[in-house]
């Protein structure tokens, strides 16, 4: 007869177990999801993809690098339009808000930020392209920008706060004024952390398709300055692998891997960052 | 140092100094203006985002009225649009989602929480969140290629077998189907789920565990009869911001669902979902309707996931000040 005692230990064993196999299971993902894409997208990859347009089906070689550029120019358009709204919205939440106004702010962030991707695409439709009569990469470009907004508030304020007070009153001491203290002290002691925030976002928004469909739309062509439509890689990969032909799905997984490589690199550099900075904080 | 030399001089000069300190008082008031100014467009922003979205809308609410939310055709031709079959597709994948993802995540989570060593679980909690820095296009390209075939050879004709009494496991499948894109939405609101859940245990103090351990129950009874119902409010808060996800996720669902815009009750047949519908025929609606049809959708979207998002938020946030209050 099994005792109760053994019941509960084996209860405890096999519980754990499970967990352990769900722990298991989510961490294969991403290296199942990593290895997958190396071995399509690696031997699918070549120095051409960087280099060339793409080429009709059927004709070999071919690249993409209009959509790698396409995708810098919408970054650097978001970078432009989120970087100072939500740097200085960051800096007004911790440094300057009183407690009413920093509520209505921070809850319209974080609902802003719940927004799902494809609405905020409708948003820059409605008011970039419809006034402007035609798809383009301003329009493409402001969407991502609203994208990176709430994510570069939450992480310049969490930044900030993390800035002892002692440093504050320090400056203040020494009479600064508050301004003084806040860009010549607080801010910079903040600013890898601050930094590697909207490197994030940046890589969050560089992934996006759905607010780009109907924005930036796509282009088979190089897209001189910003007031045509563009390629971008995610975009190029949505229609790349939706698509019939068997050249398209190897392109598709050569720009996905080139995509994801790009992504996974910051996210993990800045991890890297902030532990050397959170070690010279305490050190 | 020079010192005015006259008690005039010296006045003045300190006059002066109280000139300038106000003036760089002004510039306190200058740099708060700024970054109010800033803040306020975020506010602005997100209010013209409602508008736009509300006003884009308005030939489909008075054409339809609350009929387009219950109608069930929806044809571009005739220009007749029903909602109910993106709205069932939408939400029978996230609760797919949910009854796939949950379980999965909450085991992690309690694994990474409550058994992993410290470092251990950090490493692994990072990986787990790397997860979520993948691009849903990617997840998209992945499940193309590897989750439908696979859902089509193995698991629909298993679950046909095992199940197929059952309504919802009948017919036959094409890969492509509600299945494939719960599926994926499972896995993809995983790290969520594990990453705020593993948080919520974390901050559960340490004396409620050595009560209980010190009066006799095991590790996993301590775990589940004591850390997790304390913890509970911020585990389902997670879940409803996971539910969030789920609900506005566009491009993997696309890619996988299978875009048939009718309401089947089987799990293998394919179906639709509210943001696939608007980032398919979106750049190639023609009418005006139909556009504004699918703007009315993006504002149902919009708000079915302020709702839970809102849920979500207080959910945490309730758990935190209890931690912290404890």
């Amino acid at each position: 007869m099994i005792t109760r005692r053994t019941r509960r230990k084996v209860t405890n064993f096999v519980m754990f177990t499970l967990t352990g196999v769900c722990t298991l299971v989510a961490v294969a993902v991403l290296f199942f999801i990593l290895g997958y894409l190396l071995w399509q997208g690696g031997h699918a990859l070549n120095w051409n993809f960087f280099t060339k347009l793409p080429v009709p089906v059927g004709e070999t070689g071919g690249g993409f690098a209009n959509a790698i550029l396409g995708t810098a120019k919408l970054l650097l358009l978001a970078a432009v339009i989120g970087i100072p709204i939500g740097f200085l919205g960051g800096v007004y939440l911790a440094e300057f808000g009183g407690t009413t106004t920093s509520f209505i702010v921070r809850y319209t962030t974080d609902l802003l930020n719940g927004v799902p991707s494809i609405v905020i695409g409708i948003f820059a439709y409605a008011v970039v392209v419809v006034p402007m009569g035609h798809y383009s990469t301003f329009a493409g470009g402001i969407a991502l920008g609203v994208m990176m907004i709430p994510v570069t508030v939450r992480s310049t304020e969490e930044f900030l706060r993390a800035v002892p007070n002692t440093l504050r009153e320090g400056a203040l001491a020494l009479g600064a004024t508050k301004w003084k203290s806040v860009a010549t002290v607080v801010v910079p002691a903040a600013l890898p952390g601050i930094t590697t925030g909207i490197l994030l976002a940046l890589a969050r928004v560089a992934g996006e398709t759905a607010p780009l469909i109907f924005t930036a739309f796509g282009n088979a062509f190089w897209s001189p300055g910003w007031n045509q439509p563009t390629e971008s890689l995610p975009y190029m990969i949505w229609k790349y692998a939706t698509g019939p032909y068997e050249d398209w799905h190897q392109q598709a997984w050569a720009a996905g891997l080139v995509l994801l490589s790009l992504v996974l690199a910051t996210n993990i550099a800045a991890r890297f960052i902030l532990r050397r900075q959170v070690g010279t904080n305490r050190g | 140092m020079d010192s005015p030399s006259t008690v005039a001089g010296r006045m003045g000069a300190r006059s002066r100094a109280r000139a300038f300190r106000q003036r760089l008082q002004h510039g306190d008031q200058i740099a708060h203006l700024i970054t109010l100014i800033f803040a306020a467009t975020i506010i602005v922003i997100t209010a013209l985002l409602f508008y736009e979205l509300y006003t884009s809308a308005a030939p489909t609410r008075e054409k339809f009225g609350w009929r387009f939310l219950t109608g069930t055709t929806w044809d571009p031709v005739a220009l007749d649009f029903g909602a109910l079959p993106f709205i069932y597709g939408t939400l029978v994948t996230s609760a797919l989602a949910l009854i796939i993802g949950v379980p999965l995540g909450v085991g992690a989570a309690i694994f990474l929480a409550e058994l992993a060593p410290l470092r251990l679980s950090a490493g692994l909690a990072f990986i787990i969140e790397l997860l979520a820095a993948v691009p849903s296009v990617i997840y998209g390209l992945l499940a193309i290629f590897t989750l439908v075939p696979f859902l089509r050879e193995y698991v629909t004709p298993l679950l046909g077998e095992i199940a197929g009494f059952i309504p919802l496991f009948q017919g036959v499948s094409y890969g492509v189907s509600l299945l494939a894109g719960g599926s994926i939405l499972a896995i993809m609101i995983l790290p969520f789920i594990i990453s705020i859940s593993r948080e919520v245990l974390l901050a559960v103090p340490r004396d409620q565990r050595e009560a209980s351990l010190a009066l006799g129950a095991t590790r996993w009874e301590t775990a589940w009869n004591v850390v997790v119902p304390y913890a509970k409010a911020g585990i389902i808060g997670s879940i409803f911001l996971a539910l969030a996800r789920a609900l506005g996720e566009t491009m993997a669902v696309t890619m996988v669902i299978g875009n048939d815009p009718r309401i089947n009750l089987s799990l293998f047949a394919p179906g639709y979902s509210i943001a696939a519908v608007i980032a398919n025929e979106f750049s190639e609606a023609t009418s005006g309707i139909h556009i504004s049809a699918l703007i009315e959708l993006g504002f149902v979207l919009f708000c079915i996931t302020i709702v839970v998002n809102a849920a979500a938020r207080l959910l945490i946030l309730t758990t935190r000040r209890k931690a912290l209050g404890a």
